[in-house]
């Protein structure tokens, strides 16, 4: 089997979000960036497990600057065989989703595996733009994924519950928790890491038709009101009169 | 040209959220002073309702294509519905769904996109919508320069508004792909409220000590109509089910109210919960980090004040 991985870098969880003066720009000093979690922990380790069990490779896909190959490595020593950079430093999603998909089409891979959402930007977008442009099923928020032969049987996240699927390769999944337990990278992979190769490839054409024109701050909470613990009608009294809510 | 709104039913009905996603629709298309129509696949026994929210025309496509779930098909019905209603923005619902379908159905009319807005769009020459980014920690503003634009829209963000009367429906006939995805079953959770759609939410953490404590979060939801929810690590050690594991690698909720009770709002939970309205802690530490997040405090033993609170919340459930 032939996986592809989408894999994109995210600032550490609890890093501390500011932004340039203009309020424009993500300010990246002094913050710690990552393997965007779902990229790393559900969809590349998942991906690492099927290529066990049934053989064949996994390959990383990443759209950015070379500042991204850190990351990569990341994902090669948890486990991918190599990985293709698409040199292009940041664009809309729909932009990146090109990018990827014509990495995709290029490869004539089985299963293209992206994470559910990216926890900087929370697009939830990409998958499915690759899955159209790829013209491939697309199952969005995977729990589980199992193989047998061609077949897949996946269950994906809905509202207040499960729905179980089958379809068949080649598709597009996005991975959620559920579908893997993360795996740290042991010495061994590391330095096998070390001589998997990274290849740069460049950016096909492609416009920004979404662009982030600003950032702010969401405005800040009003003090707590702390309530005698003794007195809990009192807070029924403010959850009803004051706030509204029941 | 008009805005057309996917409104999603469930059981061959329209909820709450459908009407806050044609709201919003609405409002859309005052901004950009055109007109609102709604789209319905599979049938609703409501759907002429979605035009006192707005719609001036309800769009229904009826094919058994559409009874299980594929993307592609609901996509490829959407954009024929956006082209027949001469709409270049759609509006989904921010839902399990609507995030399937949000980046396909970009992809499809080569539109930009902005997923989750949760604020009206301005258009004083660009069209530009809100969402929050970076789990809650900022929101971003988005600038979308095609001609086509797809946007969802996060849930509780808008309240439906019912202003007008009931609007034609009309069946639309589209040719559809054939679908390549099977569901083979659906297992919701029945009796209690599915946590994405719930307004009013109980959630309780580590701080319970066992699984067997839960039996006052239980209550409380009950009183109150909530739905319950629960910290990672109480998923993680199986005192309570996975789809109630709330935060940043769980589910992203807004109700209008949250109660957190024993957990200790480490940043990773408040990045899934910190755009509930109002929150509530109940917390036996002053220096757990969730009370900085808090409207309501209670500084206490949640086992002394959580039977105390559900005793008054009776009384006033029974004199309201
Ligand atoms: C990458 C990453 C992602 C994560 N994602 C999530 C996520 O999505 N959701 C999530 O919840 N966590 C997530 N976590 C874990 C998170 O960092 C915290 O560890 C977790 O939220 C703590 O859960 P808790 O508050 O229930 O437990 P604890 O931190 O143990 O807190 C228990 C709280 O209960 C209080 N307490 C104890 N006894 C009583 C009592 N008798 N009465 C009143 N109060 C009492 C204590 O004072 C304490 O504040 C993530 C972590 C990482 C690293
Ligand atoms: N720059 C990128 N390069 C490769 N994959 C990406 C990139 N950005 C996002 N992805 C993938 O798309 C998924 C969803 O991203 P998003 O739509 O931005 O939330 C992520 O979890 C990744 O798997």
């Amino acid at each position: 089997m032939k996986l592809l991985v989408c894999v994109s870098k995210t600032p550490d969880t609890t890093a501390k979000i500011s932004f340039n003066a203009e309020n424009t720009e993500f300010n990246a000093q002094g913050v710690t960036f990552i393997m965007n979690p779902y990229d790393e922990w559900y969809a590349l380790v998942r991906a690492v497990e099927l290529k066990e069990k049934h053989g064949g490779t996994v390959t990383l896909v990443n759209v950015g600057g070379a500042d991204n190959d850190a990351v990569i490595r990341k994902g090669l020593a948890i486990g991918a065989d190599d990985a293709i950079r698409v040199d292009m430093p940041s664009g809309s999603s729909l932009n990146v989703a090109k990018q990827i998909a014509a990495v995709a089409k290029d490869g004539g891979y089985d299963i293209v595996f992206c994470g559910k959402e990216t926890i900087d930007y929370n697009g939830s977008e990409i998958g499915g733009m690759v899955a159209e442009l790829c013209d491939l099923p697309f199952i969005s928020y995977a729990s589980s994924l199992e193989m047998d032969g061609t077949n897949a049987t996946i269950a994906r996240d809905i509202e207040g519950g499960k729905e179980v699927v089958e379809v068949a390769t080649p598709f597009v999944v996005s991975a959620a928790k559920g579908m893997a337990e993360q795996r740290i990278p042991n010495m061994r992979g590391i330095m096998q890491a070390r001589r998997k190769p990274i290849k740069v490839v460049p950016a096909v054409d492609a416009a920004n038709a979404s662009t982030i024109v600003g950032y702010e701050m969401p405005p800040a909470k009003a003090e707590c009101k702390m309530i005698d613990p003794e007195n809990m009608e009192e807070l029924v009294r403010l959850l009803h009169e004051e706030a509204k809510v029941i | 040209m008009s805005v057309l709104v996917f409104a999603e039913q469930q059981g061959g009905e329209l909820k709450k959220a459908a009407f806050e996603a044609v709201t919003y629709g609405k409002k859309t298309a005052d901004v950009l002073g055109v007109d609102c129509k709604a789209l319905v696949l599979g049938s609703a026994s409501n759907a002429a309702e979605l035009g006192k929210y707005g719609a001036a025309e309800v769009l229904t496509v009826s094919d058994a294509s559409l009874d299980g779930f594929d993307g592609s098909v609901y996509t490829s019905a959407i954009a024929q519905a956006a082209e027949a209603a001469g709409a270049s923005v759609v509006v989904l619902m921010h839902s399990a769904k609507g995030k399937d379908l949000v980046g396909r159905l970009a992809a499809k009319m080569d539109a930009g996109s902005a997923p989750g807005v949760n604020q009206l769009p301005t258009n004083d020459g660009a069209f530009r919508v809100k969402k929050n980014v970076f789990s809650g920690k900022a929101i971003a503003e988005i600038e979308i320069s095609s001609a086509n634009k797809v946007i969802s829209v996060m849930g509780n963000s808008f309240q439906p508004e019912a202003t007008g009367a009931d609007a034609p429906v009309n069946e639309l006939s589209v040719s559809l792909p054939a679908a390549r995805i099977s569901v083979k079953s659906v297992d919701k959770v029945t009796g209690s409220v599915p946590l994405p759609e719930a307004e009013l939410v109980v959630s309780a953490g580590r701080g319970m000590k066992g699984p067997e404590n839960w039996n006052i979060i239980e209550e409380m939801a009950d009183i109150l109509g909530a739905a319950t929810a629960c910290s990672r690590p109480v998923a993680d050690i199986h005192w309570r089910p996975h789809h109630e594991h709330v935060g940043q690698t769980g589910v992203a909720i807004r109700p209008n109210l949250y109660f957190a009770i024993g957990i200790s709002g480490a940043i990773q939970h408040l990045a899934g919960v910190n755009s509930s309205k109002v929150i509530v802690v109940i917390n036996k530490d002053p220096e757990a980090p969730f009370f900085k997040a808090a409207d309501y405090g209670v500084c206490a033993d949640l086992f002394d004040v959580v039977p105390k609170l559900n005793e008054a919340l009776k009384k006033f459930k029974a004199g309201a």
